[in-house]
This record gives C-alpha cells, sequence and structure tokens, in this order.
C-alpha cells in the first residue's frame, strides 16, 4: 500500500470512459449487428426505390446515386445523435452516474467521449452499407470525395448538438424523456430537405430549413452530384450554423447538469 | 491508454494544512423546495480516523455524503476535504477520495475487471492490472473477476463496490454501509482489511452504517444525526457512557425515538 495514486490526464480519463462503452458494445454482437442492420435495409430499400425512378424521372436519372447517398448520409445524423445518446442512456439505466462524477471526470470529458462512442457506432453501421452498395447498385459514395468529409463531419456534428439537447432533458425531466433519443432527429427530416431539393417545401419551411445545417448539407450534396461543384457557401453555412447550435446545446446541457447536482438526480437517476 | 501528463500529484493543500482536519463542515445547508434536508451542519472529521455518521432514515446522511462528494451542490454552507474547498475546487481532492455504496451500481454487463479497469483509469491508477489483481487478492475477487457485475451475488457485489472504492489508494474514504449484505464472517475480515489499509496509509473514513457493532469496533467518533442535524457526537464509550446505554445500538435508539432529547453538541435530558 505504498505506491501514490496519480491524477492521470484529460485524455486518459476520456480514453476511460470510450473503453467502458467499447467494452459494452464487444459484450453483444447482436448489438453491433443492429449497428449495421437499419443502414443496410434503408440503403437496399431505397437503391430498389432508385432503380424503379431511373426509368421514370428525369430528375433520378441526372444522377443515379443520389436518393441512396441522401440515405446514407441521413443515417450519419441519425446514428450520429442516437449513438451519442446510448451511451448517456447506457449510464442512466446502470444508475452508474454517481460513481462517475465522484470520480475526476469533467462534464466536458465525458461528452468527449460520448462523441468518440457516436463517432465509431456511426462508422460502424454506415461504412458497411456504403460498401455494399457498389456492387447492389454500381454506385459509390466515396467518389465524393473530400467533400463527402466534409458532410459527413457536418451531420455528426449536428447529430452531437441534438444529442446534448437530449441529454439535457432526460437529466431535466427524467426518463420519460426518453423517447427523445429516438424521436427529435425526426422532427427536423421534412425540412432537412434529405430527399428532395428545398424549393419544394412551402415558403416558410425553406425559412426553417436552411436554418438548420443539414438541409445545407442534402442541398451541396444534391449540387455535387448533378453539377460536379462542391458549393463553398452551403457548406460554410452548415460550419456556422452547427458552431452556434453545438454552442447553445452546450450551454444548456451544462445547466441541466447544474441541475441535477442540485436536486441529487446524479445520484437518483435511473430506469 | 494515453496519458501525456507526467506523474505527479495534484497541487497538495495537504502540505500547508496537515494539521487541519481531513473534512471540516461548516453551516451546512441543503433545500430541496421547502424541505430542508441539511440545517445548518458543521462538523470535523480528523485525519486518519474513522468518524461514523449515524441516524435514521430521513436524517440527512445521504445528502451530506453526497455534498462531500460533489454530487449534489449545498444551498449554502462550505466543505474543505484535505484543505481544499469543494464547491470551487473538487477536482483538485476528487483523486484522492473515494466512496462505495450498495446503493449505487457498477454497470451489470462490464465483468468485474473491466469496471475495476475503467475506475482505475478514470482516477489514474499507474499499473492498473498489478492494482486490481492486489485488490482482487486481498478482497478476494479472483473467482469472479471475469464475471459481469450483474451476475454476482449481494456479497460479491459488496466486495466488488469497495475494490472500486480503494482502487485508487484514497486518502479519504466514504462508506456507505461498507458491510451490507455479508455474512458476519466475510464482515468481519472487510473490517480488518479496512482497519489495516488505514493503519497503513493514514486515510481518513468516515463511515454511514446501521451495525452499531461495527460502528463500536471501527469508529474513533460518532456523529449522530437527526432531521438534518448533528444532535450529539463523541467516542463510542463516551457516548454510551452519557446515555447510560449498555452500548450503541441502545444509544441509536433512544436517540431515534427521542427517549431523550439531546441538546445540539453534547448533554441530554431524559
Amino acid at each position: 500500500m505504498s505506491a501514490v495514486p496519480q491524477s492521470g490526464s484529460a485524455a486518459r480519463r476520456i480514453g476511460a470512459m470510450v473503453l467502458r462503452y467499447y467494452y459494452l458494445l464487444r459484450s453483444s454482437w447482436p448489438r453491433v449487428l443492429e449497428l449495421m442492420y437499419w443502414p443496410t435495409v434503408q440503403m437496399i430499400i431505397w437503391g430498389l426505390v432508385t432503380l424503379h425512378l431511373l426509368s421514370s424521372s428525369e430528375w433520378i436519372a441526372q444522377a443515379a446515386g443520389v436518393l441512396i447517398a441522401a440515405v446514407l448520409l441521413w443515417d450519419v445524423l441519425f446514428r450520429g445523435q442516437l449513438g451519442m445518446s446510448i451511451s448517456f442512456l447506457e449510464e442512466m439505466w446502470s444508475r452508474n452516474l454517481g460513481h462517475l462524477f465522484v470520480s475526476p471526470l469533467r462534464p466536458a470529458e465525458w461528452v468527449v467521449s460520448l462523441m468518440t462512442m457516436s463517432l465509431l457506432r456511426t462508422l460502424i453501421g454506415i461504412v458497411p452499407a456504403a460498401l455494399l452498395a457498389i456492387p447492389l447498385y454500381a454506385f459509390n459514395v466515396f467518389t465524393l470525395g473530400l467533400p463527402l468529409l466534409g458532410f459527413f463531419c457536418l451531420l455528426i456534428m449536428c447529430g452531437w448538438w441534438l444529442a446534448l439537447i437530449v441529454i439535457a432533458a432526460i437529466l431535466r425531466y427524467g426518463m420519460g424523456a426518453e423517447t427523445l433519443a429516438w424521436a427529435l432527429v425526426f422532427l427536423l427530416a421534412p425540412v432537412s430537405a434529405i430527399y428532395y431539393p428545398v424549393d419544394v417545401l412551402p415558403g416558410f419551411a425553406q425559412v426553417i430549413a436552411y436554418a438548420l445545417p443539414a438541409a445545407h448539407v442534402f442541398e451541396g450534396m444534391r449540387q455535387l452530384l448533378f453539377d460536379g461543384s462542391f458549393h463553398v457557401g452551403h457548406f460554410l453555412a452548415g460550419l456556422a450554423l452547427n458552431l452556434v447550435y453545438f454552442a447553445l446545446a452546450s450551454l444548456v446541457f451544462l445547466a441541466a447538469f447544474r441541475n441535477a447536482r442540485a436536486t441529487g438526480a446524479l445520484l437518483q437517476q435511473g430506469e | 491508454m494515453p496519458d501525456a501528463s507526467p506523474p505527479s500529484l495534484p497541487a497538495s493543500p495537504e502540505a500547508a494544512a496537515l494539521d487541519r482536519p481531513a473534512i471540516e463542515v461548516r453551516d451546512l445547508v441543503k433545500r430541496y423546495g421547502a424541505v430542508t434536508a441539511v440545517d445548518r451542519l458543521s462538523f470535523t472529521v480528523p485525519r486518519g480516523r474513522t468518524t461514523a455518521l449515524l441516524g435514521g432514515n430521513g436524517a440527512g446522511k445521504t445528502t451530506t455524503i453526497s455534498m462531500l462528494l460533489g454530487l449534489v451542490t449545498p444551498s449554502s454552507g462550505s466543505i474543505t476535504v484535505l484543505g481544499c474547498d469543494m464547491l470551487r475546487h473538487r477536482y483538485r481532492v476528487l483523486p484522492r477520495m473515494n466512496f462505495s455504496s450498495p446503493y449505487v451500481d457498477l454497470p451489470h454487463r462490464l465483468t468485474v475487471r473491466q469496471n475495476l479497469t475503467v475506475y482505475a483509469h478514470l482516477y489514474g491508477v499507474p499499473d492498473v492490472a498489478r492494482r486490481i489483481d492486489t485488490l482482487a487478492e486481498a478482497l478476494d475477487l479472483v473467482g469472479f473477476l471475469e464475471r459481469p457485475s450483474g451476475k454476482l451475488s449481494a456479497g460479491q457485489k459488496t466486495r466488488v463496490a469497495l475494490a472500486k472504492a480503494l482502487i485508487n489508494m484514497p486518502d479519504v474514504l466514504l462508506l456507505d454501509e461498507p458491510t451490507a449484505s455479508l455474512d458476519p464472517d466475510t464482515a468481519d475480515w472487510i473490517r480488518t482489511y479496512l482497519e489495516r489499509y488505514q493503519a497503513e496509509r493514514g486515510a481518513t473514513i468516515l463511515l454511514a452504517s446501521h451495525n452499531m457493532h461495527e460502528v463500536e469496533r471501527m469508529a474513533t467518533n460518532v456523529l449522530m444525526m437527526k432531521a438534518g442535524r448533528v444532535v450529539d457526537e463523541g467516542p463510542p464509550t463516551a457516548l454510551i457512557g452519557r446515555y447510560g446505554r449498555r452500548n450503541m445500538e441502545e444509544v441509536f435508539l433512544a436517540i431515534a425515538r427521542a427517549e431523550v432529547m439531546p441538546a445540539v453538541r453534547g448533554g441530554f435530558v431524559e
């Protein structure tokens, strides 16, 4: 009993939390399979729709992969948000927050570990579906090149700030708000212009759409597929909006966390 | 697991305040709406000793421990642990603290080893594998280190919780019912282990327990709580003598059932 414990670094504490979620993921192969299952099923369905529309839609015929690319990119946002929210919910389900927050782990470090797991879970889910689209529909989303990385970053960041809002709501209102982890993102889906251009939407909805980073990404994606040009304006607008919303969501999360400390919710939360 | 920082202790306030108590609580208040859970609570816990926090359900023990750990923010008052203001600088001292409670779970699907590994990294423990092996040997966890924590018996869970609480070799250990669900033999063994740990490490232990035999054996000082306040305190033998009872259980019952009305901080009226 002579060794003196060390305080460790932020990177080590973040690594510890990533390890915790990795152990959990690794412990159940159906969970890993489930991550890949839905993106793959959606890609297959939308690929078949594309095949049908190719012969009847001039718009689709201009860029055969537009719907498949849209479904894959939408899943980046959806899986990014869900991946972060689920890792948080794992702590709630196991009533582990009490142990975590008497350790030197800071809330910001915990959030970074949740984002890291969200990234891993999203890649596990999306990459197999994207690779399967190549032999099935002769569509290779990776040919979008560097802009694809930009779209990916903007959409997963969008998923992260949405997840921060979900986490804040659950910390504030308890497990009754758990459904938000699956439902909130679909509130944005109609105005994100995933499968259709923003100008299809009614006037007021177009204003809402352009206030969301996701709509800029999908407009940019269509422009890239139809014209072969990368619209820097959409990218920068998406980035700026993401930064603003991420900052606001962080404030909401911190307020909810402070409130949880004030009410004792960190010790009491659970199923 | 990356660790860029050189191994060094957090800026130790201990050097400047070695003569101060390990824990100093002053005028601590916690209100939940109209309910006052802790009411102008003040006490100190000397270094290297075991102090027991006793009281019936709703006395304010859990809220007090939660505030000491930084899990709950006080409505007012101050908490100093190892010379550090817990309300302003808790991250300086949290690496030197830990706690165990049978009422706060470890993740069920992770194995015992995985759980201990995660917490060892969170606390920045050097040589994680060796520390886990040492604790597993000492607390008799070897037979179920690879078993999911959710599949352990209540007694095994208590031992694992204690291993987690000792993973960082804390200077201040907060224990809530550390021997709950253990058979008398194992409970005795755990108490002996804790006493040895304290003697070797010079650790300070704050113990919340309903096992009065445990309190009489381990605690050098007892804080009796009722309605969010410390209504009396002293060494177990002094309390037993003061209340004219045979043991701490009778003292506890007398105060809890209000057979006596202790004046705050000593003295009582039959």
